[in-house]
């Protein structure tokens, strides 16, 4: 049977350039009001947020794959998102 | 003047006009965010490629593609049965009509010929913004950097966030975009063709809805490349959120389900991605040229899912065509108001790309019918399953046995109908 792997071990078969600055930035108040944070972490394909013990919510942003899949769903205030600097981030080799 | 023209994204959309335009002698500069063209790209994908011969003559035997599709394979998946239509015709090879490719492998081809014929191509720079002045585009800004040109195209992609920019967009509706997540996996040469009864370069496509989107709008897919299986699931966003589903949980049931396992059995995760699939259809294409600004591609919303296809890459390059044309009768006029510009708008209308749109207006809201999803594929199942599973009861004739499945699935006689004459309407 095929194995697809954790998510962590799907995600090292594509090459990453991480950016030193994040770029996703979640307001954590406006998350918390709006109930968000169940909602990124299922839609997010990559798995990059996390339920934290605190309630907030954690961001892995080195394993983003860029869809834009969070920033269309997110309620209003919730997400500060937009590409990482050129030549940054993840990239496909097959596509 | 840096330029005449700046294409900002190197997909196919850009690489196609920029092309065009360098070809015509003017000087072009691609302005791409990835460190090397065409790895932020995904797609399913199948190339529906007669357009691309329009660009390249003989595209198939130059460009790095993967098979010839033959065979198309449209299935409705339950839990523990498979009910499809296997259409395979040799004629679909000769000519070539569309062929699978993965596109950090084409990508980087098209920006070469874009290269050869004149064009800049600058991979690493993100482009942070419009530049304009007294109500006309006149270039753009990456980081310090900034580019003038008589005419900026958009060929960003779906999530355009110089169209946000530049008040041509705002945010979509979620029923207009579906976020497709997929994995290449990889087979070896002969597996591929002995599985699927494939002859050489010959290659299959299979479009699957049903349990795969645990009944969610979308479907699921699987496209043979040489020496791998381009497979995955397309879930609409409004569906995502409002039924609490996961997108990698979607994407893993189908890859594992049970009647699709034995198309991968032996295989290798290659790669595993996602990107966002325009959904709107016609309702999301508007707002295409500004004084000095075109957009084109996944940028301007021109992707078409008829449920039997999905197609984005063949309307990018039409756009591409389309856009190139109007920005090179332009320049020889001289003349980058919003008059020229719209010459683009009437050539896309005018080519097979904006008559498809036009065709199939009515296919997002055929879509958009839960039953296609959760109820169509259980029915056919049972009335197949009346006439095989011989039990050592009497078989009954195909009407009642057709009643007693229509029954059990709730839909009714009249719904169907409907439904029908709706899928006949739309498609
Ligand atoms: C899962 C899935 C399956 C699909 N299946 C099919 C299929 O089978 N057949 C089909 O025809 N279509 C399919 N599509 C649709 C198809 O992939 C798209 O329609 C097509 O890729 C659009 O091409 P494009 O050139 O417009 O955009 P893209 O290919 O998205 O290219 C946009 C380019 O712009 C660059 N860019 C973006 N922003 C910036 C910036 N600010 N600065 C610099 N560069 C930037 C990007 O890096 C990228 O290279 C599918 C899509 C998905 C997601
Ligand atoms: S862009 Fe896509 S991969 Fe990145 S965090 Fe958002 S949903 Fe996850």
């Amino acid at each position: 049977m095929l194995q697809l792997g954790s998510l962590p071990d799907r995600l090292a078969k594509a090459r990453f350039e991480t950016d030193s600055t994040s770029h996703i930035t979640v307001n954590q108040g406006a998350a918390k009001a709006a109930k968000a944070g169940p909602l990124l972490v299922r839609i997010c394909p990559a798995g990059v947020y996390s339920l934290q013990d605190d309630g907030s919510i954690g961001v892995l942003h080195a394993a983003c794959l860029e869809c834009g899949t969070c920033l269309a769903v997110a309620p209003p205030g919730v997400l500060e998102w937009h590409y990482p600097a050129g030549g940054m981030g993840v990239a496909f080799r097959q596509g | 003047m840096d330029f005449d023209v700046i294409v900002v994204g190197a997909g196919i959309a850009g690489c196609v006009t920029a092309y065009r335009l360098a070809k015509a002698g003017h000087s072009v500069v691609v302005v791409e965010r990835g460190a090397e063209v065409g790895a932020k790209n995904l797609s399913g994908g199948v190339l529906y490629c007669r357009v691309m011969d329009k660009v390249f003559p003989g595209f198939a035997d130059q460009a790095p593609v993967e098979r010839r599709i033959t065979r198309n394979y449209l299935g409705f998946l339950n839990p523990d049965s498979l009910v499809g239509i296997d259409y395979h015709d040799d004629r679909l090879g000769k000519p070539v009509n569309a062929v699978s490719v993965l596109r950090a492998k084409l990508d980087p081809w098209l920006a070469e010929q874009a290269e050869a014929a004149g064009a800049v191509v600058m991979p690493g720079f993100k482009v942070d913004s419009l530049l304009s002045e007294g109500g006309k585009f006149t270039g753009i800004k990456a980081g310090d950097d900034e580019l003038t040109a008589h005419v900026v195209v958009l060929a960003d992609g779906i999530n355009s966030f110089l169209a946000r920019d530049a008040g041509l967009r705002t945010k979509e509706p979620l029923k207009h975009l579906a976020v497709g997540v997929k994995s290449v996996i990889g087979l070896p040469r002969q597996t591929i063709e002995d599985r699927f009864g494939l002859a050489g370069d010959q290659g299959a496509a299979y479009a699957i809805v049903g349990d795969c989107t645990a009944g969610a709008g979308g479907g699921g897919f699987l496209y043979t490349n040489q020496e791998s299986i381009s497979i995955g699931v397309v879930v609409r966003l409004d569906d995502l959120v409002g039924k609490g589903l996961s997108s990698s949980e979607l994407h893993d049931r189908f890859v594992l389900h049970p009647q699709i396992q034995p198309l991968l059995a032996g295989g290798e995760l290659l790669e595993y991605g996602c990107h966002l699939v325009a959904e709107g259809g016609k309702a999301m294409v508007h707002d295409l040229a500004r004084p000095g600004l075109v957009v084109v591609g996944d940028a301007a919303g021109l992707t078409l899912n008829t449920g039997l296809t999905v197609r984005g890459m063949d309307l990018a390059a039409a756009s591409g065509i389309a856009a190139a044309d109007a920005i090179d009768d332009a320049l020889q006029d001289g003349n980058f108001g919003q008059a020229a510009m719209d010459g683009y708008v009437a050539r896309l209308d005018q080519s097979f790309a904006g008559k498809d749109m036009a065709t199939y207006a009515k296919a997002p809201a055929f879509l958009e019918n839960p039953r296609l999803f959760n109820d169509y594929g259980p029915l056919l199942a049972n009335v197949l399953r009346g006439f095989y599973n011989l039990d050592g009861a009497p078989r009954e004739h195909i009407i009642p046995v057709f009643r007693a499945a229509l029954k059990e699935s709730g839909l009714g006689i009249t719904r169907l109908a409907r439904d029908g004459l709706a899928g006949v309407k739309a498609l």
